[in-house]
């Protein structure tokens, strides 16, 4: 139990996978101007994340590892991901189209994400079982949504301030993202994974 | 590495029919009975109807819950050719919704009175106003539909409806002269005979 608590605090906090890991940035600058859509961005992550680190342990395990082809991991796991956010947008578009209008927009592009092939990969490195690769994968989700929309908030109270000219747009939001990523590093001795 | 093609290719085969699978058992059928009246509806997204915009009361009228004379904007030309698209009664306008305007109308913000409030930006469902906080607003009168939604919320009343002054670029084909004027009674009487 602890175990799984030490999963969850350390992606989320300690080993944040933007802040700390710089993964998924490209999400955390480009869809971090208005709120609804960075709650939105980090909902869908969640989702996807989880079951895209749960699904490619089950490659792994399963089909990489008997037959000895553990260096194929990172052309199937993109693959696996691909496949699982399209399997997940038909099946949301058919069940629930009020999620798929909130959500819709953001599934294709978290395809992309680095975050989502970085958390499939770590899981392996670390040797995670099924229930922890999704933990993992939760927690990282978890840790990208608790930043991007502290992230979003922050940039519209920016999107108002006077800033210098040359500072303005980008170069403002990514002095924020470093200073953001130094508080983070107070974290760092919460949790050793 | 022929055991690594081979078994991609399977991999690869394997999601693609489940894929396949997935897009036929998931399909979403379309109402399309709904995208016909909503495609004659007149586009203002203005809300008189009591709903938020005309695609729901296009699909409230599909769904047989709402009557087809709640959309002044549309007028009596609109009841009229929604009828015959579904074969039901020509109806008047439902007095509760509102009133058909003779001439088209379109916003004018008096930009000497305006203070910048964004409030009627917020109102406006088709993003026809132009303004940051504590800049002046416009209108561009090219996309403006109408609805008079951004005149309740403005705080210093300097929204006004003006007629739409007709030159090159916001002329229209006029709608059909023959159904304006033919008389609802004529017409079923015609039926009958």
């Amino acid at each position: 139990m602890t175990e799984y608590l030490l999963i969850l605090v350390s992606t989320v906090l300690a080993n944040n996978f933007v802040l700390v890991r710089f993964l998924g940035l490209c999400p955390f600058m480009g869809v971090s101007n208005k709120l609804e859509g960075a709650i939105g961005m980090a909902i869908a992550t969640s989702f996807v994340l989880t079951l895209a680190s749960a699904s490619s342990y089950l490659l792994y395990t399963w089909l990489l590892e008997p037959f000895g082809l553990e260096y194929l991991s990172t052309l199937s796991f993109i693959l696996v991901i691909a496949v699982m956010v399209q399997l997940t947008e038909m099946i949301m578009h058919k069940t629930s189209p009020l999620l798929y209008r909130v959500l819709g927009i953001f599934l294709p592009l978290i395809t992309t994400n680095c975050a989502v092939l970085g958390v499939a990969l770590l899981n392996v490195q670390e040797q995670h079982n099924l229930l922890q690769s999704a933990l993992y994968g939760f927690g990282a989700a978890l840790g990208f949504g608790l930043v991007l929309i502290a992230f979003t908030a922050m940039r519209e109270k920016i999107a108002m301030a006077d800033v210098p000219v040359p500072f303005q747009g980008a170069a403002i939001g990514l002095i924020t993202a470093g200073l953001m990523a130094l508080a983070f590093m107070g974290f760092s001795g919460l949790a050793n994974l | 590495m022929s055991m690594a093609v081979i078994s991609l290719t399977l991999l690869a085969l394997a999601f693609g029919l489940a894929l396949g699978y997935a897009a036929i058992r998931f399909r979403v059928q379309g109402n399309p009975i709904a995208d016909e009246i909503e495609a004659l509806l007149p586009q203002t997204q203005c809300g008189q109807c009591g709903y938020p915009g005309c695609r729901p009361y296009a699909e409230a009228i599909a769904a047989g819950t709402e009557q087809i004379n709640r959309c002044p904007p549309g007028g009596d030309t609109g009841i009229k050719v929604l009828a015959e698209l579904l074969g039901t009664e020509i109806l008047a306008l439902d007095e509760g919704a509102g009133v058909e305007k003779a001439l088209p109308e379109v916003a004018i913000i008096h930009e000497d009175a305006c203070i910048g409030c964004t409030k009627c930006i917020q109102a406006c469902p088709v993003d026809a106003i132009v303004g940051a906080a504590k800049l002046m607003h416009t209108v561009i009168t090219a996309e403006c539909t109408g609805c008079e939604l951004c005149i309740p919320p403005c705080p210093v009343d300097c929204i006004d409806m003006v007629v739409e002054k007709i030159d090159l670029q916001s002329w229209r084909w006029p709608k059909p002269a023959a159904i304006r004027n033919i008389p609802i009674s004529v017409e079923v009487s015609d039926k009958v005979a």
